[in-house]
């Protein structure tokens, strides 16, 4: 690792903060949809699922702020992948500096940029009636999940953002993870599921990571959902972390 | 710096050779470029112009052959020769959403400097862009544009350059404006690697020329010895007429936006108009 890792990753990371600041309307995009989507569920389907829970509003938030983070790295696809349209990257990588420095100042701001938008949408699902009983380190723990999937799904939208043709095919793949919450227990209690559609909606890794918040927010005992979801989040992370590195060596060398 | 850098010219290649798939764009390039001169590397778009620059600032890597930069080898010490140069690519690469200043010391740090705010305000000065730097480049012309990334090129005053067609898409003025920062720059004493298709452009500016032709230096010397390579001159007498250009720019004012005084007018080069669209 070059001895400037750090010192450039600082520089790098203050100027996409600045793309982010100065065009907060990726902030507000970003959080429309899965506001429209609480909205939606909570005043129109919500009166009719029968969640088990005693306001929906509680029951759907974690799933939605999962579907915010699905939605908010298909912009860090996107930001890499003007950088690396306008030439703007190959003056970078032939500079002396920490190559890897780059990458991830984009992944940083993609957390930053995640959390704003989450905060967001929290706060509008307070306004919403949602309300949680959980102290302090609950609430830290919630973050810490958060963060570890924004982690995962970002070092996956890297991979798209360093090898898209376009910019459509930069932000494409993003849909079926926003679309995956659907098939889960984001929304409805997979009890009713058929078959082999609830055997998928219970293994899949959004399941796990929503359960796991949902209790920690109403202060249930989390149990094994915890484990699976962590796991899941760091084994994501680990894979496309791989993936995204050949990737990046292969187009700078 | 180190003694190796003063016996190697700045810019030396041999037999590189490269390939997309089947395609073999380099098949063997050998020149060398002597200190503080401009070399025009000539050829028609996909000749491999961008190729050989790429594989000089370390972009890529060759699949045979050797070339170092300022005395060190692009292959086995990438770092030691990212230290010693600039590009500047075919596209102007700046940060659109940054302003000029703010991309100035982005560069200035990034390449470890102190004062980065003092280097930004005099390359805008010496640039004619002080009046334009707080604003967003997405804002900017193109020849303020290109202006702004020849400046960010400059900083930390790296011994060798490269240009990659620079003025590919911009109009006369921003043209002569490019033209008179690099005649300033060879004469401060870096070394320019320059590409272009215009051969005017490389009549203009180069000391040597050389022309990339199927994978090939086909030719390599200074103007006067290309000329050679024809039959000498036949005197014939012909009315002279203003080309073009020269209509232009006297109807529009040769300065460009700053009032900078531009001598490739005197110069008065045939340019071919058509070769000013993309």
């Amino acid at each position: 690792m070059s001895k400037h890792f750090f010192g450039d990753t600082a520089v790098l990371l203050g100027r996409s903060l600045r793309h982010i600041t100065r065009s907060m309307d990726t902030i507000i995009t970003t959080t429309i949809m899965p506001i429209a989507f609480m909205l939606l569920f909570v005043y129109v389907f919500g009166g009719a699922i029968n969640s088990g829970s005693d306001s929906y509003v509680n029951y759907l938030l974690p799933g939605i702020l999962l579907i915010t983070i699905a939605s908010g790295i298909a912009y860090t696809a996107f930001r890499l992948f003007l950088d690396m349209k306008g030439g703007i990257f190959e003056r970078f990588q032939s500079m002396p500096i920490a190559r890897s420095s780059v990458l991830w100042a984009h992944v940083l701001t993609s957390v930053i940029a995640n959390l704003i938008s989450l905060v967001v949408v929290v706060l509008v699902a307070l306004l919403m009636g949602f309300r949680s009983s959980a102290g302090v380190l609950a609430w830290l723990a919630v973050a810490g999940i958060l963060i570890l999937f924004t982690l995962a799904l970002t070092w996956i939208a890297v991979i798209p953002g360093l090898t898209a043709k376009s910019v459509d095919g930069a932000s494409a793949f993003s849909y079926p993870l926003i679309f995956l919450p659907f098939i889960s227990s984001a929304f409805v209690p997979t009890g009713t599921m058929p078959g082999p559609v609830r055997a998928f909606a219970e293994n899949q890794p959004v399941t796990s990571i929503v359960n796991a918040i949902r209790n920690l927010f109403t202060q249930q005992p989390v149990g094994t959902d915890i484990w699976i979801a962590l796991s899941w989040c760091v084994g994501i992370l680990v894979v496309a972390y791989i993936f995204a590195t050949v990737t990046y060596r292969r187009r700078i060398s | 710096m180190t003694t190796n850098q003063v016996q190697s010219p700045p810019i030396r290649v041999q037999g590189l050779e490269k390939s997309y798939k089947e395609l073999r764009v380099l098949r063997g390039v050998d020149f060398d470029v002597a200190r503080g001169s401009i070399f025009a590397l000539l050829g028609s778009n996909g000749a491999g112009k961008t190729t050989v620059v790429k594989i000089l600032s370390t972009l890529l890597k060759a699949d045979a052959g050797t070339a170092s930069v300022n005395g060190f080898d692009v292959a086995t010490q990438p770092a030691d020769v990212r230290e010693s140069i600039s590009l500047t690519g075919q596209f102007a690469a700046v940060d659109e959403i940054l302003s000029g200043r703010e991309n100035l010391v982005l560069v200035a740090r990034l390449r470890h400097l102190k004062n980065p705010g003092t280097i930004a305000d005099d390359l805008l000065e010496r640039f004619s862009l002080t009046e334009a730097g707080a604003r967003k480049v997405s804002t900017y012309s193109g020849g303020m544009r290109r202006r702004l990334d020849i400046a960010m090129s400059l900083i930390g005053n790296p011994p060798v350059i490269f240009l990659d067609e620079p003025t590919t898409g911009l109009d006369p003025q921003a043209r002569i404006e490019v033209w008179q920062a690099v005649k300033e720059l060879a004469g401060r004493g870096t070394t320019v690697l320059l590409t272009t298709q215009y051969l005017d452009e490389a009549e203009q500016l180069a000391d040597r020329i050389a022309i990339l032709h199927e994978g090939r230096i086909i030719v390599n010397g200074t103007l006067a010895e290309l000329k050679q390579l024809l039959p000498p001159a036949k005197v014939e007498y012909v009315e002279k007429q203003p080309t073009l250009e020269d209509v232009f720019l006297t109807l529009v004012g040769t300065g460009g936006k700053d009032g900078k005084d531009s001598d490739a007018h005197d110069d008065a080069t045939p340019a071919r108009m058509s070769e000013e669209q993309r």
